[in-house]
């Protein structure tokens, strides 16, 4: 089933091209075919050369592909842009505001809100991490906000990630080739640039440190490079001027942690990780995680480490949760949401479910815990054999479940086999908050390669593009 | 910088030239199989310790050529040069970070192609262009660490690791094939068979190297001391031992601490700078070549404990 799209430079009114990408466009018909060929095979030996690889999971182990990267920016105005900006800030200080709360007094659940089960009965709950006092009160430093556009003026919240969101990486080194490939679109300096991300990342990360006496020494915990965003671990540490550790390089004694150096240990104030709450501590968590370090929580209960970000965070962001998230604006803010969610049927109320089993067909169903585009059903276009092979597993746990309308995605001109073509993409901006928020112009475009798919994941065969803000002055023709 | 990190640079660093050492080493060899009827590969099988294996293992005119696909190819020698390449890029991909992308990439480059040329036919694979290429790019990456890497612990403990390794490699092949070629371990340049000195002198790269210092015609003696002590030489012992003594003092200012390491560092160094040949041969050059191996090894144990390596 095709579903009409809003295609982000094709749909200005009589089919013209849209203000903000005519840029785009005159350098897309002024480029000769071979030169567009001869450009996608230097990106794909670029990213090669450079080791910039991702382990889809279900690869073989160890095996190392690129994420395709398609050479046609995606472009927001700057106006847009502000919009976004507003509703993102106004959103993560809710979602930060509400685990304070969750972690704390649970006000929004004495107010009748959110009922206490929503977060005692989630079980990404960490019974460990209540009452701790963190720095600033922030628990998600680093959000990404998963957005989509449906029209001119419509954006949606797809999902909120507030766990170990991974992406940023490709928004840097995506610009960084796109320099490189058509410098001449950038001289007229009509994009935003992004390049300090890593330092706000580092600021922010240095703003969280319990210590106050002296310099933080911050540090970013990776699982090691058989994690799939290896590669992101590594570059973000890199461009900080920060260790990248595993677990076995730290160690706690009297409840402060070190790391080990050839000049023997080495306090460690922050910690980064990109290893999940599970695997932490093994004392604590699962005994039999590797990647983790044994008193760790002990040390963050001390107040003698901050964990970023911080732990049990995964009860803001699951799919049941983020039905309450314009509520959490609401109450904790006193402000309508800028960002609209997507209307969501939660399968766990009886009048939901019923409605979701009778339109399996033409709606999408996700697993509340579910990421990376698995376990999820596309109702418009699964076969029927597929909707009811999903409806015997809905069935067996409807309250795993959460089912919402088939959003038509907005397009984005994308080179195909057969040239240039329409795909499907989404948005994800990365909205760091330590002292303060900020938010680096854009975020990761994702974009589904294939012909009328809605799912971007790059572990389902996703490829991302470069994202511009346009400068508020810039020139609509980019001459 | 963390011993992690300490360890991984020092292990690329060996792991690096080891293959650029055995490459080198496959090389002069087979140039000399053709050139003589010695057994040349039974010496390269001694070099790396498995005589006895080969000599049991193939028919005679097979052994060459099988004898290099262990060393270059095979997948259960831990040492082989696809192997090492591939532990050295492995030690560099965790280190990505404390390295410069001229030195990952020129790494990666090589490994690349190395993988891609494992992909074809093995009846048809081109030895002979592999190890070229190894040589060269080992030689380019130990360049864009010479010209791209900060002055910092990291280049040192890379350092030690490489200079560590060249020095055992070149001692290890000083040793067999002077015993090879005079069991009798004397030094007289009697009957000296022309080929099989130059290629001696080839494994470590070094022909022209000699008529130039000496300007005169092989001598076992000299071939010995410009392998073993010649300071000017890049691949003599003794340069290989200055530069790990180099390192190692870097380490200790820096750190503000010494420990056996650095002891021992500085006595093998002092004992090749201040070692005269002809005294060496008075002792015995296996004898002698036999006690600085093993020191090096015990060089090589107490710098893991000295920076927490293991």
């Amino acid at each position: 089933m095709a579903i009409k799209a809003f295609d982000e430079m094709n749909s200005g009114t009589d089919g013209s091209v849209r203000v903000p990408y005519r840029s785009v466009a005159d350098w897309l018909a002024r480029t000769s075919p071979e030169r567009v060929a001869a450009t996608r095979a230097e990106v794909d030996l670029f990213y090669r050369r450079h080791g910039i690889t991702f382990g889809a999971y279900g690869a073989a182990e160890g095996a190392e592909t690129t994420i395709p990267f398609d050479i046609i920016p995606r472009v927001i105005a700057y106006d847009e842009w502000q919009y976004l900006h507003k509703g993102l800030s106004q959103r993560v200080q809710a979602l930060n505001a509400f685990l304070s709360d969750a972690y704390g007094q649970r006000e929004i659940c004495r107010a009748g809100i959110i009922p206490e089960e929503q977060i005692l009965m989630n079980g990404e709950f960490v019974a460990m991490a209540q009452g701790l006092q963190l720095p600033g009160g922030v628990h998600a430093h680093i959000a990404g906000i998963d957005l989509v556009r449906v029209g001119e003026k419509d954006f949606y919240v797809l999902e909120d990630n507030v766990r170990t969101p991974s992406g940023v990486s490709y928004v840097l080194e995506n610009r960084e080739v796109m320099m490189r490939l058509a410098p001449e679109l950038f001289a007229a300096k009509s994009v935003l640039p992004v390049a300090d991300y890593t330092e706000e990342l580092l600021a922010t990360l240095r703003s969280v440190s319990f210590s106050d006496g002296h310099e933080p020494n911050v540090v970013l915990l990776t699982p090691g490079h058989y994690n799939s965003a290896y590669f992101e671990h590594a570059f973000l540490a890199d461009e900080m001027g920060i260790e990248l550790v595993k677990g076995s390089d730290l160690f706690v004694d009297e409840s402060r942690v070190f790391m080990r150096t050839p000049r023997g240990p080495q306090r460690v104030d922050v910690i980064y990780r990109r290893v999940d709450d599970a695997f932490l501590d093994p004392l604590a968590m699962r005994p039999d995680s590797f990647l983790g370090v044994a008193g760790l929580l002990g040390a963050l209960r001390a107040g003698r480490v901050n964990i970023v970000n911080a732990l049990g965070n995964g009860v803001a962001d699951d799919k049941s949760t983020y039905t309450y998230v314009p509520e959490m604006v609401r109450f904790y803010l006193g402000e309508e949401p800028i960002l609209q969610n997507v209307p969501t049927w939660r399968c766990d109320r009886a009048d939901d479910y019923k409605y979701v089993l009778e339109h399996l067909s033409e709606i999408v169903v996700k697993e509340v815990h579910g990421s990376g585009g698995k376990g999820m059903l596309v109702g418009p276009t699964s076969s029927k054999a597929e909707i009811e092979e999903f409806r015997a597993l809905l069935k067996a746990r409807p309250d795993n479940y959460i089912a919402q309308p088939t959003l038509s995605l907005s397009t984005c001109p994308t080179f195909v086999n057969q040239g240039v073509a329409p795909r499907h993409v989404d948005l994800r901006p990365f909205v760091l908050s330590g002292k303060k928020i900020t938010i680096v112009p854009g975020g990761l475009t994702r974009v589904a390669l294939k012909e009328g798919s809605l799912v971007v994941n790059s572990s389902q065969g996703g490829g991302t593009k470069d994202t511009w803000v346009l400068a508020p002055d810039a020139p609509a023709d980019g001459s | 910088m963390l011993s992690s990190t300490a360890k991984n640079l020092y292990w690329m660093g060996r792991y690096l030239q080891r293959a650029k050492s055995t490459a080198r080493l496959i090389e002069a060899t087979q140039r000399m199989a053709l050139q003589s009827r010695g057994e040349e590969a039974a010496g390269v099988a001694a070099i790396f310790g498995m005589e006895d294996e080969f000599r049991q293992s193939q028919a005679q005119g097979q052994r060459l050529a099988s004898l290099i696909d262990f060393l270059v190819l095979d997948e259960n020698n831990p040492s082989s040069i696809v192997n090492s390449i591939g532990a050295a890029r492995r030690n560099a991909r965790e280190e990505r970070n404390n390295i410069t992308v001229d030195v990952w990439e020129s790494l990666n480059a090589l490994w690349l192609e190395l993988t891609a040329r494992l992909r074809g036919n093995r009846a048809t694979l081109d030895r002979g262009a592999l190890i070229e290429s190894v040589k060269k790019q080992a030689v380019m990456i130990f360049g864009a660490a010479a010209v791209t890497l900060l002055r910092d612990e990291a280049n040192n403990f890379l350092q030690l690791g490489a200079f560590l390794e060249r020095a055992d490699n070149t001692g290890r092949i000083l040793d067999v094939k002077f015993h090879l070629l005079r069991p009798d371990g004397s030094p007289s340049a009697e009957g000296l068979d022309y080929f099989a000195w130059s290629e001696l002198l080839a494994c470590i790269g070094a022909v022209r190297t000699y008529r130039r210092i000496y300007r005169s015609s092989l001598h076992p003696m000299k071939v010995a001391e410009l392998m073993m002590l010649r300071r000017d030489v890049p691949r003599s012992v003794h340069h290989c031992l200055w530069m790990v003594d180099l390192n190692m003092r870097e380490l200790a200012e820096a750190y503000g601490t010494r420990g056996e390491a650095d002891r021992l560092a500085g006595e093998l160094h002092a004992r090749l700078r201040y070692a005269r040949i002809d005294r060496v041969f008075e002792i015995g050059l296996a004898k002698f070549l036999g006690e600085l191996r093993g020191d090096i090894g015990t060089l090589s144990d107490e710098i893991g404990r000295q920076f927490l390596l293991d």
